[in-house]
């Protein structure tokens, strides 16, 4: 089976945050794979392990995306693609998508797992986006999948319920927390993955006008929210501090 | 310059969504005067449709079918499609639920448009409409809009007032045969596992438990303050983690976005990615024993004490001040 990952290299957004010159400042940020990615690698690896073939991650960012790449080597999968975003002036999920799209466009694939969201601009746009780009299916945020030839059933979490899907490959799908939990690379597997082939695209390489894939959308503004007042500790006996409670949500906060 | 723009209204159980009426209001905004127009998807939804027009739609189009029943992305992209094919709505809003998350990225994918996700807020600035929305778990707040062509947003639930409801505006109320060819995808069953009191991404007000509550039971008497207060219940990661509920109820970065008007913090942390799916709601009120546990730093209100003896008396004292 041709299994494809694709990956995004995001912020780790439990660091703290701060704004310079309109952008989100990436000094002393820390980066790692976005963790419902992991997810998609973690139940990539699995599907291989039950149906043989290969395991391709594929990554739209820029040189630094290769720390990540080669992480999800060491957790198991095969092979990697970089595709250099360096000369892009402006990427949103219409290039991000619009990229990969021309990646996949003359390749053989079975099967494209995502993560349903990234953590750190947080649309979720990319998986869905690209599936119609292939004119495949897709289904987001799934939490169980099991394929039998070409048939796959899906479990996926709709607000909490849980939603029952047959489909087909094809397919693209996008990982939910619950899908598995991911391994931890292990040092053999950290070893293995430096030599395992990493292949860096450009975008004329897959014939790419940059115009084409110029985004659609533009930010005016980053900015953090207000700083909170501290709040109000209350104090007094307990039976006191519920009623005074009540009544500053009532009279205060005028929430109640 | 006024816009014609289309919203997908949202039912559950059988009664629209509040986003439905949130993002009519947004779509009023964006229009500028011009024409919202709402559209309605299911299979015998048609009697929800003046509901839509009270709260502020111009117009709305009933896609009735047999297998709209249940939402699969090709059935409802293919009503959608057809509709704006027909209708070249200049801009489009749907709710950021489950379905708007799932359908949106893929209608504009072929509609070679821009789509900004997640909106919490909008706003005029000159010719332009600009939004709103949280990025980097809600950390940070960016001001997007869309260089030309199609505007396509998606709103949070809960952050866009939705006009006054008004029984007496009218409106046109139009069924639309849509043909569903083949669907890829097909829901073979659905398996409720939150209960079917207030949806938790929708609530005014939430009630949430930690590890602090200790057991299962624990969340009784969470969950009778929540009766009182209308609320729905919610849970960090190291309550679920524990097994005293059920994964649907988290909050947080793996799991629920939500930003109601009050969130009751019982016997939770506040770590940092318990945060991240709450940290902006509009008042917070921490109860914890421990002083130092860092929820008490985006607290609104904070007591310090024991759950088991604070939350009985609030759902007391709320009893008595809410008859
Ligand atoms: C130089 C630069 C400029 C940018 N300018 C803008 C801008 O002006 N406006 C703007 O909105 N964004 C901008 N971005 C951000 C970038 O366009 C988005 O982060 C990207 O399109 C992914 O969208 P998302 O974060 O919403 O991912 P989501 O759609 O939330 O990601 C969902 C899933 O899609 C997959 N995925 C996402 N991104 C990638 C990727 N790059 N490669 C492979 N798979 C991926 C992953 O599986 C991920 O879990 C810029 C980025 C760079 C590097
Ligand atoms: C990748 C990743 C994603 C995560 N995603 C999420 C997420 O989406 N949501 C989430 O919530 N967490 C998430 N977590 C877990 C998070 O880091 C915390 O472990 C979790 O939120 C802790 O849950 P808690 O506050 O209930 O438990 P604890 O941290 O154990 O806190 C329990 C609190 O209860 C208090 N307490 C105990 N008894 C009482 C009593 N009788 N009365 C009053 N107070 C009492 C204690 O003082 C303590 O502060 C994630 C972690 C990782 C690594």
């Amino acid at each position: 089976m041709n299994i494809f990952v694709i990956l995004k290299r995001t912020f780790d957004t439990e660091e703290k945050i701060s704004v310079s010159n309109n952008k989100i400042s990436e000094d002393s940020a820390e980066f790692i794979i976005n963790p419902y990615d992991e997810y998609a690698i973690e139940e990539a690896i699995t599907l291989k392990d039950a149906h043989g073939g290969t395991v391709t991650v594929v990554t739209v960012g820029d040189e630094d995306s290769e720390k990540e790449l080669r992480t999800a080597l060491a957790m198991g999968a095969d092979q990697a693609v970089l595709i250099s975003n360096e000369d892009l002036d402006s990427q949103d999920q219409f290039t991000t998508s619009s990229v990969l799209a021309a990646y996949f466009k003359d390749k053989e694939y079975d099967i494209i797992l995502g993560g349903n969201v990234a953590i750190d601009n947080g649309t979720g746009q990319v998986g869905p986006r690209l599936a119609e780009l292939l004119d495949i299916p897709h289904v987001t945020t799934i939490t169980k999948i099991e394929i039998n030839g070409t048939t796959v059933n899906i479990e996926r979490d709709v607000e909490g319920d849980l939603e029952k899907i047959e489909t087909s490959l094809p397919l693209l799908v996008t990982a939910q927390q619950g899908l598995n939990e991911p391994r931890y690379p292990s040092l053999p597997g950290i070893m293995k993955a430096k030599k395992k082939p990493l292949e860096t695209l450009e975008l004329d390489d897959l014939d790419i006008d940059e115009d084409d894939v110029e985004a659609k959308t533009k930010t005016v503004e980053i900015y953090l929210p207000p700083k909170k007042e501290a709040g109000k500790i209350l104090s007094g006996d307990t039976a006191d501090q519920v009623k005074e409670l009540v009544s500053l949500l009532r009279n205060e906060a005028k929430v109640i | 310059m006024a816009k014609k723009v289309l919203v997908l209204a949202e039912s559950r159980d059988g009664a629209l969504r509040n986003v439905s009426f949130e993002a009519i209001a947004a779509a009023k905004e964006i229009s500028g005067g011009g024409e919202v127009f709402a559209v309605l998807c299911g299979d015998s939804v048609h009697s929800l449709a003046n509901e839509l027009v009270h709260y502020g739609a111009d117009r709305v189009l009933v896609a009735e079918n047999e297998k709209l029943a249940n939402y699969t992305t090709d059935g409802y992209y293919q009503a959608l499609k057809q509709i704006i094919d027909e209708e070249t709505p200049e801009a489009i809003v749907f709710g950021h639920t489950s379905l708007g998350k799932d359908l949106s990225p893929r209608l504009a994918a072929r509609l070679e448009s821009g789509l900004i996700s997640d909106v919490t807020g909008l706003e005029q600035a000159g010719e332009n409409t600009v939004f709103t929305r949280p990025v980097y778990s809600g950390k940070a707040f960016e001001k997007k809009l869309i260089n030309d062509g199609l505007i396509f947003v998606t709103i949070r639930p809960n952050n866009i007032a939705p006009l006054e409801k008004d029984e007496s505006r009218s409106g046109e109320v139009k069924s639309v045969s849509v043909e569903i060819k083949d669907l890829r995808t097909i829901v073979k069953e659905v398996v409720r596992k939150t209960s079917t009191g207030v949806d938790l991404s929708e609530a005014k007000i939430i009630v949430a438990g930690g590890r602090g509550v200790k057991s299962e039971d624990g969340f009784k008497p969470l969950q009778e303050l929540a009766d009182v207060l209308g609320a729905a219940v919610g849970a960090s990661r190291g309550a679920c983690d524990a097994d005293y509920c059920d994964y649907s109820l988290q909050i947080g970065q793996t799991g629920k976005v939500v930003t109601p008007d009050l969130y009751i913090a019982c016997g939770i942390s506040g770590a940092i990615q318990h945060l991240a799916g709450m940290s902006n709601s509009k008042v917070i009120v921490a109860i914890n024993k421990d002083p130092e546990a860092s929820i008490f730093s985006v607290a609104d209100y904070g007591i310090v004490g024991d759950l088991f003896e604070v939350v009985p008396l609030l759902t007391e004292e709320f009893k008595k001040v809410l008859v």
